[in-house]
């Protein structure tokens, strides 16, 4: 086999396989969903944030919109601090409200926005002042016996 | 008494030959890495050593990729139908694949079919004393043919273990998708939102770079360190299979510990 015929083969080879690997990016991965060109921070505060990890999703009327960047714990407010990186070209009115919901049964949480009707935008960096904590299912179980032991005492 | 003071001096020994032994391969790893820069001044000999060790390793680990991926997509779905949730098959598919089986299995393969081939070549270079005949003319045979093929296997392996991986999922998703009848649309937005690029694409990708790096090392130093008789090039060609295997095996363990643990 001839010198060019090698070297052919060989580029073909390393072509193949950075293809496989762009395939797994972004394919198989999720490099095109996260990537956004643009984005502001915006912060929230949670009493109780479940099961958010950051890089998950911020979701407005089921759309992507951002996702979550860092999530650090104020040990003033005993609070969750969540900051989240919105696209660009979404805004959102002053009196966004956040939640903390799951998607499915079971599946991983993520944080709804739903926008409120301020005719001022959020600006980056600004804080979201009305946030909805997530269900802790042992909270609610907790709840329904106590409502449950509560009836039967009643009657 | 005497008995004693031997056995002690025995383990003493034994101590010191492991550390000597450890030693003298880390140092033959270090210039094997020192010596494969120098080698990309030949860029020649490298492509030669890619295509002998990557390319015609091609068939077997695309066939294999292929058929891990149908398997996958086949037993997966036996589970995971159990709990309803098969539209799941992507991500097991995709994530078992890009972390686990992808870098590990190719790394097997790879020390089965290429491992073997460049201990043996070296062996027999050896015991032909062409590597001394080298030596003789002042030419390093540790830089002229060890470095080429470590940088070969090196920037080979992890080439294959990606596409291994990629036609693995082509694999899942054919039995998945076309021959079970799951949801394509799920199949593939559950694998995105599943698989993240950084932890798992990322991390197989760093580890198939790790096991390039065994697999060389144990093949090409079993090679150069093999006896030079016939008997001895065998004894060595079974080595690099078993100890790389191994090496391979335990260092995922590590790494998936290092990496996943959180």
């Amino acid at each position: 086999m001839n010198r060019k015929t090698t070297d052919l083969l060989v580029g073909l080879f390393v072509l193949a396989g950075l293809a496989a690997i762009l395939f797994l990016a972004l394919k198989v991965g999720n490099l095109a969903s996260f990537s956004f060109a643009d984005g502001y921070s915006v912060t929230a505060r949670f009493d109780n944030i479940g099961g958010l990890k950051t890089r998950a999703p911020v979701k407005s009327a089921g759309v992507v919109v951002g996702r979550v960047q860092s999530i650090s714990f104020d040990s003033k407010t005993f609070q969750a601090t969540v900051e989240m990186e919105i696209d660009e070209r979404y805004r959102f009115p002053k009196d966004t409200s956040a939640s903390i919901l799951t998607s499915g049964l079971l599946g991983e949480q993520y944080i709804g926005l739903s926008p409120g009707g301020d005719p001022d935008d959020l600006e980056p960096g600004e804080r979201i002042t009305m946030t909805q904590s997530a269900v802790v299912l042992e909270n609610l179980i907790g709840q329904f016996l106590y409502g449950r032991a509560s009836e039967g005492g009643s009657q | 008494m005497t008995r004693l003071l031997d056995a002690i001096a025995r383990l003493g020994a034994w101590v010191v030959g492991m550390l000597v032994g450890m030693g003298y391969g880390a140092r033959f790893f270090l210039r094997l890495c020192l010596l494969s820069l120098r080698a990309l001044r030949r860029p020649r000999l490298v492509v030669d050593q890619v295509h002998f060790i990557g390319n015609h390793s091609l068939s077997i680990i695309l066939v294999s990729g292929l058929f891990v991926g149908f398997v996958l997509g086949l037993q997966g779905y036996y589970t995971l139908q159990a709990f309803g949730s098969e539209q799941a098959l992507g991500v097991l598919v995709a994530l078992s694949l890009v972390r686990e089986l992808g870098p590990v299995v190719a790394a097997l393969l790879f020390a089965g079919r290429a491992g073997t081939s460049l201990t043996a070549e070296i062996g027999l270079m050896k015991s032909g004393e062409q590597l001394l005949a080298m030596e003789m003319m002042a030419v390093d045979p540790v830089a002229r043919v060890l470095a080429p093929r470590f940088l070969g296997a090196v920037i080979a392996l992890p080439l294959l273990a990606s596409m291994f991986s990629a036609v693995g999922v082509f694999g899942g998703y054919l039995v998945g998708v076309h021959l079970i009848g799951v949801d394509a649309g799920s199949f593939w937005s559950q694998m995105q939102a599943g698989v993240d690029v950084f932890s798992d694409v990322g991390n197989g990708l760093i580890k198939s770079v790790v096991f390039g790096f065994i697999c060389a090392f144990v093949a090409l130093f079993v090679g150069y360190e093999a006896r030079p008789t016939p008997e001895g090039v065998a004894r060595a060609t079974t080595t690099t299979v078993v100890a790389s295997s191994l090496a391979v095996l335990a260092a995922d363990f590590l790494l998936t510990a290092l990496m996943f643990s959180t």
